[in-house]
């Protein structure tokens, strides 16, 4: 592979606290040198970034990809495409697969599609128990020697608390964490969107904020008892934040992300039955979606996932009380942060890259989220001046269901780096 | 001009004011149809239309079904049991499957809220929404304001406490924007534990107690009480229901004037209402289901573009008759 160096970027690597204009030079797929003119090695290729963001790809720590069994809505190539596409060199993909991945030969078989694209870097979560049904742990041990980089029953809560408290204590031997849906199912249990004005007058059962913010709390008393790492799943509430703070100060071993949507959307966006809105966790209220800026801000919020969510076209063709929950999103997450969180004065853009990739890639220990030298040469380049109108037909996903369709965002990936090949490029060719 | 509807009636919720008189006078002339011994008017002759019912009802169909007959609209029916559907075609596929038949309107009944507004939004044909999920019933309480403005003269002004399940009721959801839209006073009375949250925020007044809320209204339309909330516990028992919400004689005594006395049906006798009291003097419960066929002929025959002014002579068969453009 030729040596590759990217000249005249604004190089930021939240890792190191950098933030200057300098070249990177990637090559033996790592991170060879940051800095200044830098020289140019025998038979590299030379790309002129400048004006552009040169940073650490960035990592996702929840999709869906629906390999094995749901193909014709993702497979581990087409999210792993439609992750590079979207600036993301390493993506974890949910065990709530068809069958669920809950072994180790599951385990390796994503690892294995992974390898065979070739693009972003796809690790495997496991269950937390057997085919997801909350009774008996899965073999935590076995997946993660097949790769697993994380248990979750994502798609549903873990709602023994036995079985928690047991997920967390294992999990430990292991030093993974243990991502919880959060959501009683009692108080849950048959509500299509945020319990609210809107569901009242749109006649729709409601989802409580409490339904999460009882399992937040427990989760926080567990991680308490336990001593171990529980990873709160796509926070929706601004009661979820003031559990996790106070669970942080006391230095409980809490993290936390929040998704794109839940950080710009309302439950408004449900007028009109417009199942595009219709995720769970639902979309809440403004007063929550401020909530959920601060502590992303603040730190409360450890970092953004995109709970990329593929569904076909006929299952959200429906009515809302039957269309599935959840939207894709690793193809727009970088341009709605940017467009609503940086352009919106609530992140600057290092601290906007740490969100999306230093930070995903602290929180479940991934390689990653750093420029140093001699890490593994996993790059973006960002055009944060472009703009640009999101067209679903144009997606790599496999899947459209997306809320953003036709707005307009400012700022994109235009060139994706993992372990030094380029697996995504909208730069102009190269220049020797 | 003819003021109009649109293409299709979903609910009351984003209907003007001047929308929701204009059916209210135009099912005017359309009630002494039904007092004809010949209860036939040609206004909808050669119209095609279909009640698509994916959700059990006698009243509301056969009301519907009366009317589109005596406006001589052609008429199928179409139950979800026995049909595609129940073969698991997707609700798109029947509606259009039954548009390739080139049908004018489609009157829908679905357990989910929001398919009318689903279903017009896909179809060229009129859409008529006879209750989706817990939504909107428009056509009902498009008659309750008839059969109020009928008792009393008027709307704006009165106290009107809509009492029970408020929760799960698509008709105390189109009631309050059609009350509201023309000036009433809304309250709500019921347990806390169906009643929606925010309901507060729409303007309306909460009555904790229902005699409290014979205190303040002049008409109380009482829902049914569906048994199945019971099964899922929000009330502890039909009989406490009773004690506590049941609207009867001895409570209504206790009011400084008579009041107007509603149910949509049908109704649980000795659950919600008193017999006493829903076969009393004050009650309107009957004089609902006479006007709801003239309700429900005002909005076809608007909705096919029939010319308001022209209710009066498209009753008698002469001018106007084929209800104007498409």
């Amino acid at each position: 592979m030729r040596p590759l160096l990217l000249q005249g970027g604004r190089v930021i690597d939240p890792s190191r606290g950098l933030d200057q204009v300098a070249d990177v030079l990637l090559q033996d797929e790592k991170i060879a040198a940051v800095g200044p003119g830098l020289g140019v090695p025998d038979g590299a290729e030379v790309r002129n970034v400048a004006g552009r963001i040169v940073a650490p790809g960035l990592v996702d720590v929840h999709v869906h990809l629906r390999e094995p069994g749901n193909e014709d809505e993702e497979t581990v190539a087409s999210g792993a495409r439609a992750a590079v596409a979207g600036g993301f060199t390493a993506v974890c993909a949910m065990p709530n697969t068809d069958p669920v991945t809950d072994n180790q030969a599951a385990v390796g078989f994503i690892v294995r599609q992974s390898g065979r694209a070739g693009l972003a870097r796809v690790y495997p979560i496991g269950a937390v128990s057997v085919g997801q049904r909350g009774e008996k742990l899965a073999e935590f041990g076995e997946m993660v020697g097949a790769g697993a980089v994380a248990v979750s029953d994502d798609g549903r809560p873990v709602a023994s608390s036995h079985l928690m408290r047991t997920a967390l204590e294992y999990a430990r031997t292991f030093g993974i964490p243990v991502a919880n849906h959060c959501e009683e199912p009692s108080l849950a249990a048959g509500g299509v969107m945020h319990e609210g004005l809107v569901a009242s007058r749109l006649g729709l059962k409601g989802i409580p904020a409490a339904a999460e913010e009882i399992m937040v709390a427990r989760d926080c008393l567990l991680a308490d008892l336990t001593g171990g790492h529980v990873h709160l799943c796509h926070m929706s509430t601004r009661g979820s934040i003031d559990l996790i703070r106070r669970a942080k100060e006391r230095g409980a071993r809490v993290t936390a992300e929040v998704t794109p949507h839940h950080l710009t959307l309302t439950d408004h966006a449900c007028e009109g039955y417009d199942t595009h809105a219709k995720m769970n966790p639902p979309l809440r209220e403004a007063a929550d979606v401020a909530a959920l800026r601060a502590a992303l801000k603040d730190g409360v919020i450890d970092c953004i996932a995109s709970d990329h969510a593929p569904h076909s076209y006929d299952e959200k063709e429906a009515a809302f009380d039957d269309a599935p929950f959840g939207i894709v999103g690793l193809e727009t997450a970088f341009a709605v942060a940017h467009t609503e969180l940086v352009l919106g004065g609530v992140l600057t853009v290092p601290q906007l890259i740490a969100r999306m990739s230093t930070e995903p890639a602290r929180v479940f220990q991934l390689a990653g989220g750093t420029l140093a030298a001699g890490a593994g040469a996993d790059v973006v380049v960002l055009d944060l001046a472009v703009r640009w109108t999101v067209d679903a037909s144009a997606f790599h996903s496999k899947s459209r269901n997306t809320p953003f369709a036709g707005r307009e965002l400012s700022g994109r990936p235009t060139l994706t780096v993992v372990g030094g090949k380029v697996v995504h490029d909208l730069e102009r060719p190269a220049t020797t | 001009m003819s003021a109009s509807l649109g293409k299709d009636l979903t609910g009351l919720e984003h209907l003007s004011p001047e929308q929701i008189r204009l059916i209210l006078d135009t099912a005017e002339p359309f009630k002494e149809v039904s007092e004809r011994p010949i209860k036939k008017v040609p206004a909808l002759r050669g119209k095609t239309i279909v009640n698509l019912f994916f959700e059990a009802s006698t009243r509301t169909r056969i009301s519907f079904e009366f009317a589109e007959k005596r406006l001589s609209a052609d008429t199928v029916n179409v139950a979800a049991t026995g049909s595609s559907v129940s073969k698991g075609e997707t609700l798109v596929d029947t509606a259009k499957n039954l548009e390739a038949m080139r049908i004018d309107m489609v009157v829908i009944r679905h357990p989910s809220s929001g398919v009318a507004d689903f279903l017009g939004a896909r179809i060229r044909s009129n859409v008529i929404n006879a209750g989706d999920g817990q939504h909107e019933h428009p056509t009902q309480a498009l008659l309750d304001l008839l059969t109020i403005r009928d008792k009393h003269g008027k709307i704006e002004g009165l106290k009107v406490c809509l009492v029970g399940d408020i929760l799960h009721s698509r008709v105390a959801r189109s009631n309050l924007w059609g009350l509201t839209k023309l000036g009433a006073h809304v309250g709500v009375c019921g347990p806390r534990t169906l009643l929606p949250r925010g309901i507060e925020e729409l303007g309306v007044t909460v009555f904790p107690r229902i005699e409290e809320a014979i205190e303040w209204a002049d008409v109380l339309n009482i829902l049914r009480l569906q048994l199945e909330r019971m099964e899922k516990g929000f009330i502890p028992s039909l009989r406490e229901y009773y004690r506590v919400f049941g609207v009867t004689p001895e409570r209504l005594e206790r009011s400084p004037h008579p009041l107007t006395i509603m149910h949509p049906g049908p109704m649980n006798r000795g659950v919600e209402i008193d017999s006493r009291v829903a076969d009393g003097p004050h009650s309107v419960i009957l004089d609902q289901v006479t006007n709801g066929v003239a309700v429900r002929m005002a909005v076809l025959y608007l909705l096919a573009g029939g010319r308001p002014e022209l209710a009066d002579a498209a009753k008698r068969g002469v001018g106007g008759g084929g209800g104007g453009p498409d």
